[in-house]
């Protein structure tokens, strides 16, 4: 579904990203695991278009990304749910999912997107008027769930979404990455919460300084030795 | 004392305060106007005021020398406004975008001048009046208003609440919003920020096209007349909070009674004078302004 070939990429003169490839099918949920710094988000911004990039294609179901306008991207399919949520803090709950909802190809579907939503997260309904900024760290990753997926997409993109979050609340936030799962969305997830990661997805990538290391279902890096040393602590 | 309770309980008094209040509407305007496109793009147009006078004399030109009606007239004025804005947009604040924020008050101060400059060259300095006269009511034995001043409040009003609808209700209001508050995802919502920008350009310049037309109903219009209320409208957003609508619309009353008040007491001039301390101070003691958010 979503291919990433030789990618390199990153900001201005510093390149954060080196030769990436990477690919994910439809259905499935894929991790791209790491330390701080070892280039997950430019991956991730790369992706949907937020940054150019400098070599290799990205394609979403042989489209390639480079070929559009980067804010045509999320009609191709693709949401992406940003690191540390960056709702619009001074909106409602409901006016971040109508933003979220931008786009033409989405606006009919409106209503029912937000039933969707509303449902998934009984919460953001009871809140639908809040303004998002006052509300806890768990209500917002919600919110910034619910507004990618208004568009409907094919695959989410989440950029550490368990990211200062309290350990109960990170908790729940697998938890419905498992359900969102369930419901048949391809996922690419970027964390550093690396074992818990492992448990809802079904394969992963180890980036390290920007280069892909390592990839594996997610039982064969839980098995690695070396993993489990230096990102799990156990 | 007793003088001044007179003064206070007069009805010349309330005259002021209605006044201040019909004023207040077209300051709310103005700066609805010039707090929407920094909101939206980041650069305050310093030359907002100079759109006001191109648009003030658009629809003298429209109305008096080829003889248009008023409203359509004011139609054209409004069109062409918006027009410059967008124009302004892509020919000068595009190229200045994400600079440092000097350069951008040099690029757009430059416009000012430029603009006072070409409508000397052009029209002269003489001043021209619509020649319209909406004469007043009167609402109490003693209490007269000027209907070209109503007129002015209710249209204003009628924008503001009008822009209020469109930012709140609409997709694109709802972008516009939300662009100010988070620039660089954007393009994750599927918004193309430029055609956004030039899109708010237009309707800021729409808004300074429709206060001209305001304007021009009260006042001549002559090269510098941006001058008279250009300052007044860039006080009032500060002291709002730039890029702070709401803020904007309560510090346009506050601003327009300080003015009628002061003018009241004194002379016309010390109202602006009071206006002006009434910044100053405000500025010290709060100088994101009075309305600004805690971030």
């Amino acid at each position: 579904m979503l291919v990433l070939n030789d990618v390199t990429a990153g900001y201005g003169d510093f390149t954060a990203l080196f030769n990436a490839s990477i690919d994910v099918n439809a259905g499935e949920a894929v991790a791209v695991i790491g330390p701080n710094g070892a280039g997950k988000s430019t991956l991730m911004r790369a992706i949907s278009g937020m940054i150019p990039l400098k070599g290799g294609s990205i394609a979403m179901e042989g489209q390639a990304i480079s070929e559009i306008a980067p804010h045509k991207i999320v009609e191709l399919g693709i949401a992406h749910v940003p690191e540390n949520r960056r709702l619009f803090p001074r909106m409602s709950v409901e006016e971040n999912l109508r933003v979220g909802c931008y786009a033409k190809p989405f606006r009919a579907a409106f209503e029912q997107r937000l039933e969707f939503v509303y449902e998934l997260f009984p919460r953001m309904k009871e809140r639908r008027n809040q303004l998002a900024g006052t509300m806890s760290g768990g209500e917002q990753q919600m919110c910034a769930i619910g507004r990618a997926l208004m568009s409907d997409p094919k695959i989410l993109l989440m950029d550490e979404p368990s990211a200062g979050l309290a350990p109960v609340i990170v908790q729940q936030v697998f938890e419905l990455i498992r359900k969102i799962r369930a419901d048949g969305l391809t996922v690419l997830i970027v964390e550093q919460n690396v074992q818990q990661v492992l448990k809802v997805v079904d394969r992963a990538y180890l980036l390290e300084a920007g280069t892909i290391r390592h990839s594996g279902s997610s039982e064969e890096l839980l098995g690695s030795e070396d993993i489990r040393k230096a990102y799990i602590g156990v | 004392m007793t003088e001044f309770m007179d003064n206070l309980f007069s009805v010349f008094f309330v005259e002021t305060l209605l006044n201040g209040l019909l004023y207040g509407g077209v300051l709310a305007l103005l700066s609805l106007g010039l707090n929407l496109i920094f909101g939206v793009i980041d650069v305050v147009w310093i030359c907002y005021a100079e759109l006001v006078m191109l648009g003030m004399y658009t629809i003298y030109f429209a109305h008096v020398v080829y003889g248009l009606p008023l409203i359509p007239a004011a139609f054209v004025g409004v069109l062409v406004v918006a027009v410059l804005g967008y124009v302004l947009h892509r020919v000068v604040i595009a190229h200045v975008l994400g600079k440092a924020p000097i350069n951008q008050l040099l690029a757009t101060g430059g416009v000012l001048f430029f603009l006072q400059s070409i409508a000397t060259l052009f029209f002269g300095v003489e001043f021209l009046s619509l020649g319209v006269s909406l004469g007043s009511f009167q609402i109490t034995e003693d209490i007269y208003l000027s209907k070209s001043q109503f007129v002015a409040f209710v249209v204003a009003a009628a924008a503001v609440a009008g822009m209020y609808l469109f930012l709140s209700r609409s997709y694109m209001g709802a972008a516009i919003r939300a662009i100010s508050q988070d620039r660089d995802i954007m393009i994750l919502m599927g918004v193309d920020a430029n055609r956004l920008y030039g899109l708010t350009s237009a309707i800021g310049g729409g808004l300074a096209g429709l206060a001209a037309c305001l304007l021009a109903l009260q006042f001549d219009v002559h090269p510098f007349v941006g001058i008279s209320f250009g300052p007044i409208v860039f006080m009032v957003c500060v002291m709002g909070g730039l890029g702070n609508l709401v803020g904007g619309f309560i510090a346009a009353f506050v601003f327009a009674e300080l003015i009628a008040i002061g003018g009241y007491f004194a002379d016309l001039e010390w109202g602006t004078v009071l206006a002006f301390c009434v910044f100053v101070i405000t500025m010290f003691i709060r100088p994101e302004g009075l309305f600004a958010r805690k971030s």
